[in-house]
């Protein structure tokens, strides 16, 4: 089985957001960037699937600017076998949106022919929660997210997925677009001797236009602000306020 | 323009709050239609019938919706979904998985999890865990919206729609569902509840937890955890709030032992009113707090318990 595992270059999740003062988005210019976090946990699991023998090769995408290379290198170090790196944009803050995404990893899978297809359920910037349900949906096979358990099986894997109220197990015909959420791994971190190898290993660039994929963009941002602040309030003398200010609002 | 909701309805029962608050967001734009596809849905048709601004509620009885699988909807229903030009649906864990999936065979993109209905084609939505609010316009012909219901009312239960069957043969050879364990509870619903009281990990233990349950049941409310109780295993994940977890915006919030990191502030903020106890008079909670204590959690919470 072949595993592909998508991997976005995002704001890095310790950097607080700042917003640029002329509303146009957040500012990325000299900021430190990272893996999306849940792209690293569905990378860890298919390094994982593949240690436990049941895959053969894992193919990490990145699609972006020229610098997701870091991206995808950080990918090859943790364990993916190699990489495709897609240019398609020159400006970092241009997001590709998850439909373009979808397109674009559904014209890599065509030629690739993975068996199962492993994203972080949301990219922890744009927060849009699509590109494993869009890329399913464009490639018309079984999708399973927001998973916290996974279990191969022969021709499905039984996934268990994170629900409002509690977990829903199924089973997926695979191929499969799987999303993984937060609970599913710890992911590694990469030795040294595995960051050497990864400069070794091979990373193919390649451009939308290859893939004869359209860059489109369907949702125009139109203004980024600030959510409203709260201010501080009040800092209570004893338990009596605190109770007193409790029963006010109970019910209020 | 015609706009259809998408209900969420779990084996035969109505996701009551959320549909309703969708059907307050799409109804900024006009009369709704809504999608009843349920395995069992003469409850479920009922009361949606009676939420007001609804105009038709389409009713598909069909066991394959017993537990909303994405297949099911998109695969199938794609004759009715083309005769409207907006479909919404909750940003919840169904309309997550379901919506997108919808829009990948449409193509049309998908905006996720609006705050505001701007026009018919321009909407607020957060981004980056809540720091940023973006204005964002679809091009599509369709628009696809998923909202996120603690930012609308509820609408009220005045209104008389009319139910009318719709006959499809619907099918999904892809996913099989096996099981649910859902916690039961007889506590309010965690992203409705008026009042939550939520423990952080200050805590310290699963054990430990019973004094914030104790003080919720107290006051009615619903039990939430920061992300750091949840992997510290004080607390079960479904209760969580915050940026990985659930975004919730009752009229009383109560954070016990909580520190208040950005990505737990993003699930809770849009409350009212926000009250915080935590020993340590450092802890950014108290930045966005209406009413703060500095105190050792394990003498305050038993005496509020007492004193209420």
């Amino acid at each position: 089985m072949k595993i592909l595992v998508p991997v976005k270059r995002v704001l890095d999740y310790n950097v607080k957001a700042r917003v640029k003062a002329d509303g146009s988005g957040i500012d990325l210019a000299n900021v430190k960037m990272s893996m999306n976090p849940f792209d690293e946990i569905a990378l860890e699991e298919a390094i994982r699937i593949k240690e436990k023998g049941n895959a053969e090769e894992i193919i990490a995408v990145s699609i972006g600017v020229q610098q997701n290379q870091e991206t995808l290198r950080t990918a090859l170090a943790m364990g993916a076998d190699r990489a495709i790196l897609v240019v398609a944009t020159d400006d970092v803050q241009n997001d590709i949106e998850p439909l373009t995404v979808a397109n674009i990893l559904a014209a890599i899978c065509s030629k690739e022919k993975p068996s199962l297809i492993l994203c972080g359920k949301q990219a922890i910037d744009n927060d849009f929660n699509a590109t494993a349900q869009m890329l399913a949906a464009k490639l018309q096979w079984s999708q399973a997210t927001f998973a916290s358990e996974i279990e191969v099986k022969k021709d499905m894997i039984r996934v268990t997925r994170e629900v409002d109220g509690g977990l829903q197990t199924i089973d997926a015909k695979i191929p499969v677009v799987v999303s993984v959420d937060l609970r599913l791994n710890e992911p590694r971190y990469a030795s040294l001797p595995n960051i050497m190898k990864a400069k070794r290993k091979p990373l193919e660039e390649i451009s939308p236009a290859d893939l004869a994929v359209e860059m489109t963009q369907r949702l125009k941002v139109i203004k980024t602000k600030e959510p409203n602040s709260r201010e501080a309030g009040l800092i209570l003398e004893n338990i009596d306020q605190l109770v007193e200010k409790i029963q006010e609002n109970v019910g209020g | 323009m015609n706009i259809l909701v998408l209900a969420e309805i779990n084996d035969g029962e109505l996701a009551e709050d959320q549909t309703s608050k969708t059907v307050s967001a799409a109804s900024t734009l006009g009369k709704v239609d809504v999608l009843c596809a349920s395995n069992k849905c003469a409850d479920a048709s009922k009361k949606l019938a009676k939420m007001e601004n609804i105009e038709n509620v389409l009713v598909l009885e069909d066991d394959l919706f017993t537990h909303s699988l994405a297949e099911s909807y998109s695969d199938t229903l794609l004759d009715t979904i083309r005769l409207y030009s907006h479909i919404f649906a909750p940003s919840s864990s169904f309309g997550k998985n379901v919506l997108p999936r919808i829009g990948g065979i449409l193509d049309v993109m998908v905006v996720s999890d609006i705050s505001k209905v701007i026009s018919e084609d321009t909407f607020e939505r957060p981004v980056y865990a809540g720091n940023a609010i973006q204005t964002v316009q679809s091009i599509d012909k369709i628009k696809l919206i998923s909202v996120r219901t603690s930012n609308f009312d509820a609408v009220p239960l005045n209104g008389t729609a009319n139910i009318k069957n719709l006959d499809y043969k619907c099918s999904n050879n892809l996913t099989t569902f096996i099981e649910n364990k859902i916690q039961a509870s007889d506590r309010p619903e965690l992203t409705s509840a008026k009042v939550v009281v939520s423990g952080g990990r200050g805590v310290g233990s699963k054990e430990n937890f019973e004094i914030i349950e104790g003080l919720a049941d107290k006051l009615g409310a619903a039990v939430g955890a920061s992300r750091a109780a949840v992997d510290s295993g004080f607390a079960p994940n479904d209760w969580q709030v915050g940026q990985t977890g659930k975004v919730v915006a009752p009229d009383l919030y109560v954070a016990v032992g909580i520190s208040g990191a950005i990505q737990h502030l993003a699930g809770m903020k849009d409350s009212k009113v926000i009250v915080a106890i935590n020993k340590d008079e450092e802890a950014p909670i108290f930045q966005v707090a209406d009413f703060g204590l500095v105190d050792d959690l394990f003498k305050v919470v038993p005496e509020i318990e007492k004193k209420i």
